[in-house]
């Protein structure tokens, strides 16, 4: 029998940010206790204003190894980024 | 017993309940069983020992004596203190501090509420504050309580004889002192005559397992 607590990985909104972020990882019996432990250990200094858990075996990782085919690819495709275009000037703010 | 009388009476048991609980859960700091339980611990420790800053600060205030929270909390002798018993019972084991917090968090979420409406505004104020944390401490505490109850055989058997040991000192929590009548008079505190968390369930399962 396992008597281990499974892996939880924590994500935070901070308190001005838009999307959650990864802080870090902690074990916990269950979901209701990973949220009530990572408050405990994230949050004590007032970081974030919403908390999500998802226990670690439920991720699934890109490879280390494959790298070069997963990456490398878009670092020649400058025209991807949209840097080429005049913007009108009645267009405002973009 | 006169009204600044009551108040102050009511104030250092307020202080010294979140004073000695305080630093009862303190003592589980770097060894509790887990690190995040170590940490959750630690927080609530630092929660009570805060709430003590705010009742003892005002205690000094009503006394008019020029006592601050430190003088309260650190020179007076142990027969000055005003704390329900059960805040000063040893840890034991995991559960058993639990238990015990969880007994105590179930009351003072409770009182914490009746003291939102308190005629004296530097109480509500208080009670405002200390209730936010304590709905969490009680969350925490309620969840841990049936967790261990649920768990293994041996959780199980713990947090029964944790329950065993502890439910003696839950009566005091519901019995008045002299100073009772006058502030509710005043409308500034009323104390707790029963706390559904704890008597309702709790006492029904309690007292069905034990016959």
């Amino acid at each position: 029998m396992k008597h281990e607590w499974p892996l939880w990985e924590v994500f935070i909104r901070g308190q001005h940010g838009l999307s959650h972020r990864h802080v870090g990882s902690l074990h916990a019996p269950d979901a209701e206790m990973a949220i009530k432990n990572a408050r405990d250990v994230y949050t004590r200094r007032n970081e974030g204003v919403s908390i999500w858990v998802v226990q670690a075996n439920h991720l699934t990782a890109s490879s280390p190894g494959d790298k070069g085919p997963m990456f490398e690819p878009s670092q020649s495709k400058v025209y991807r980024h949209p840097t080429f275009y005049d913007i009108p000037d009645d267009a405002g703010a973009m | 017993m006169g009204g600044e009388a009551a108040l102050l009476r009511f104030l250092l048991h307020l202080g010294d309940n979140t004073l000695v609980l305080g630093h009862r859960v303190s003592e589980w700091c770097g060894h509790a069983p887990v690190l995040e339980e170590d940490i959750a611990l630690a927080n609530t420790a630092l929660d009570l020992i805060g709430q003590t800053l705010m009742w003892l600060g005002l205690a000094g205030e009503v006394e008019g004596a020029g006592r601050s929270a430190d003088d309260l909390a650190f020179l007076r002798d142990v027969w000055e203190f005003r704390n329900l018993l059960l805040v000063e019972m040893p840890n034991g084991d995991f559960g058993r501090t639990l238990m015990r917090q969880f007994l105590f968090d179930a009351w003072q979420s409770v009182l914490l509420g009746h003291l939102l409406k308190s005629s004296e505004p530097r109480v509500a104020e208080i009670a405002e504050k200390a209730g936010k944390e304590v709905a969490y401490h009680l969350e925490r505490s309620a969840d841990t309580v049936v967790g261990l109850g649920d768990g293994t055989e041996e959780s199980h058997a713990r947090m029964q004889a944790a329950l065993e040991y502890l439910w003696p000192y839950v009566g005091e929590m519901f019995t008045g002192d002299g100073a009772d009548a006058a502030l509710a008079a005043a409308g500034i505190a009323r104390r707790p005559t029963a706390c559904a968390p704890i008597m309702t369930p709790w006492s029904a399962v309690f007292w069905t397992r034990r016959r």
